[in-house]
């Protein structure tokens, strides 16, 4: 998958006919860059090409994950940091899971960076109970002196818990059978965050009206939150979702009006009900973490010794320079070796492909339409632009897969903010380098969208690998 | 009043409260950074901004212009 047309367009985020083919749909939700993508295409089989950067997830990929029970059609939905969505990729992923994202889902954690990553997962369990929580890099988490403890983790979340390393294919096998065996006829309870008292009634009282109005289709006490939070956009959509007037309603507009009452009388207004809502999902992840997690060693020594070569100040930016011109050095020179041995192939065929035709009485036009026009341009364009990406993608994922290009984007935000952008250009720049619409396709991972444009727009003025030739 | 911006590298505060822009509280709200958060600085870029610290198990670079706004309990270790 990648940029087609039905990930990218306006039908990206309408997910109404997914499950027309009768399997259960599994949704895989997690934090960016936590191997959601290498799971996902494990299970299913399919390549839709992962690792490189951040944000690859355009639209939502669906497979099929088929096992000796069942088939399931499994959607990988964009990463996020959470379910108050800042960006279209996290609006598309909040609406997946909030309005009938499927029969499960699956919420894949970084083990190394666990905490962060369980607000994400309490923010879904407080959505839906049908939850599996899947710990990935077990393997680095350990190599770090980080414990996790399954099984308390599982029983403080109330959801089943797996541990996988995503490279190792029979790690996923356990995942697979959580999936197998998840009790989806069960009735369930939601995981209940905790609020201060007068927060909690508030939710409570909007929460009892909500739930008989709708039946249940969507989770009260979340929509009830979301609606003391003013969150419009989101309350038309799941009206549209439940197919209710909400806001036509006299008995919620009533019960909104009596727990707004409620959070009045303590005070509270909506940043700072924002404020406890929020920081709710962070101290019981805090104490859930503490709870299941045993950290032994602090970071490494070596990590700490390699950062300060790596983003020093006397040594990050010349050791940065020096790294990222080795790279486009050996792309450069490496290339050449390729494209010459592409090109003689090429050659070759061409001279046979003309002896064939030769031979057949073709007019000398249409010979040369075919042989100068369909066949050497394309060969053209493989021999040159083809060596160079090969090089260069794989050695730039080498840098993101070591942590390096965080550094890079960290040593350079200052100077690209001083022209308005922001660090996480010189990626997209570099990327530019091997191909101007990876380029471009990788602004997204720049959050502010002034900071994007700049970056997007000013991409093309990287020469490209299908330019640099021209330049010789 | 201390805020993150006044953490050199190796020290670690404790957050008091965030002085930002509805929009930029729910951020950093994300990120975990309620109050009684505890922030080590781990990084600094070669231009000496931003500053990288350690939050809730997790890297995460903040520019020294929204560090001024991170204010932080005044007992420092």
């Amino acid at each position: 998958m990648g940029l087609t047309r039905t990930s990218c367009s306006k039908s990206a985020s309408n997910f109404k006919g997914l499950e027309a083919d009768g399997h259960r749909v599994i949704s895989i939700a997690g934090n960016p860059n936590v191997g959601k993508s290498t799971i996902f295409n494990a299970l299913t089989g399919m390549k839709q090409h992962t690792g490189n950067w951040a944000g690859k997830t355009v639209g939502s990929a669906t497979g099929y994950l088929k096992t000796e029970k069942e088939t399931y059609t499994l959607v990988d939905i964009p990463g996020t940091y959470s379910l108050s969505p800042r960006s279209p990729e996290e609006e598309i992923a909040r609406d997946f899971i909030a309005f009938g994202g499927g029969s499960l889902c699956v919420v894949v954690c970084d083990a190394t960076c666990l905490e962060r990553n369980l607000a994400l997962v309490l923010n879904i369990a407080e959505i839906t109970p049908n939850v599996i929580v899947c710990v990935n890099l077990l393997d680095e988490a350990k190599r770090k002196g980080i414990n996790i403890d399954l099984d308390v983790l599982s029983e403080r979340l109330g959801v089943t818990v797996i541990g996988t390393v995503a490279r190792d294919k029979k790690s996923l096998e356990g995942l697979v059978q959580a999936i197998e065996d998840f009790p989806f006829a069960d009735k369930k309870s939601n995981f209940v965050m905790e609020y201060p008292k007068p927060v909690a009634e508030a939710i409570e009282v909007l929460a009892t009206v909500i739930d008989k109005k709708l039946n249940g289709k969507i989770n009260a006490r979340w929509l009830a939150i979301k609606m003391l939070c003013e969150e419009i956009g989101l309350i038309s959509k799941a009206g549209e979702f439940a197919n209710f007037d909400i806001f036509g309603d006299e008995d919620i507009v009533a019960a909104i009006k009596i727990a707004k009452k409620i959070l009045h009388q303590e005070n509270i207004a909506k940043p700072a009900l924002e404020y406890i809502v929020s920081a709710a999902a962070v101290s019981s992840a805090e104490s859930i973490y503490e709870a299941a997690v045993k950290k032994q060693a602090q970071k490494s020594d070596f990590d700490r010794k390699a950062d300060r070569i790596f983003t020093g100040k006397a040594f990050g930016i010349p050791v940065m320079i020096a790294l990222l011109l080795f790279i486009l050095w050996l792309t450069v020179s490496g290339a050449n070796y390729i494209s010459e041995i592409l090109s003689l192939l090429f050659g070759h065929i061409e001279n046979g492909l003309e002896w064939a035709i030769s031979r057949t009485g073709i007019p000398l036009a249409i010979k040369k339409v075919i042989i100068e026009g369909a066949f050497r341009v394309p060969a053209i364009i493989v021999s040159v632009m083809l060596p160079p990406m090969a090089i260069f993608f794989p050695l730039f994922t080498i840098l993101e897969d070591i942590g390096y290009l965080p550094r890079v984007a960290f040593n350079l935000d200052k100077p690209l903010s001083r022209c308005n952008g922001c660090g996480k250009q010189a990626l997209t720049m570099c990327m530019g380098l091997g191909c101007n619409a990876a380029g471009v396709v990788g602004c997204r991972i720049i959050d502010s969208p002034r900071e994007r444009l700049l970056a997007i727009l000013t991409n093309s003025f990287i020469p490209c690998n299908g330019r640099l030739p021209q330049h010789k | 009043m201390k805020s993150l911006k006044d953490l050199r590298l190796g020290e670690s505060g404790i957050i008091e409260k965030l002085l930002v822009s509805a929009d930029m509280r729910k951020r950093f709200l994300d990120i975990g950074l309620i109050d009684k958060t505890r922030v080590s600085c781990v990084g600094i870029s070669p231009a000496g901004d931003p500053k990288a610290f350690l939050i809730r198990g997790a890297v995460i670079a903040i520019r020294l212009c929204d560090c001024e706004k991170i204010m932080l309990e005044n007992s420092k270790e």
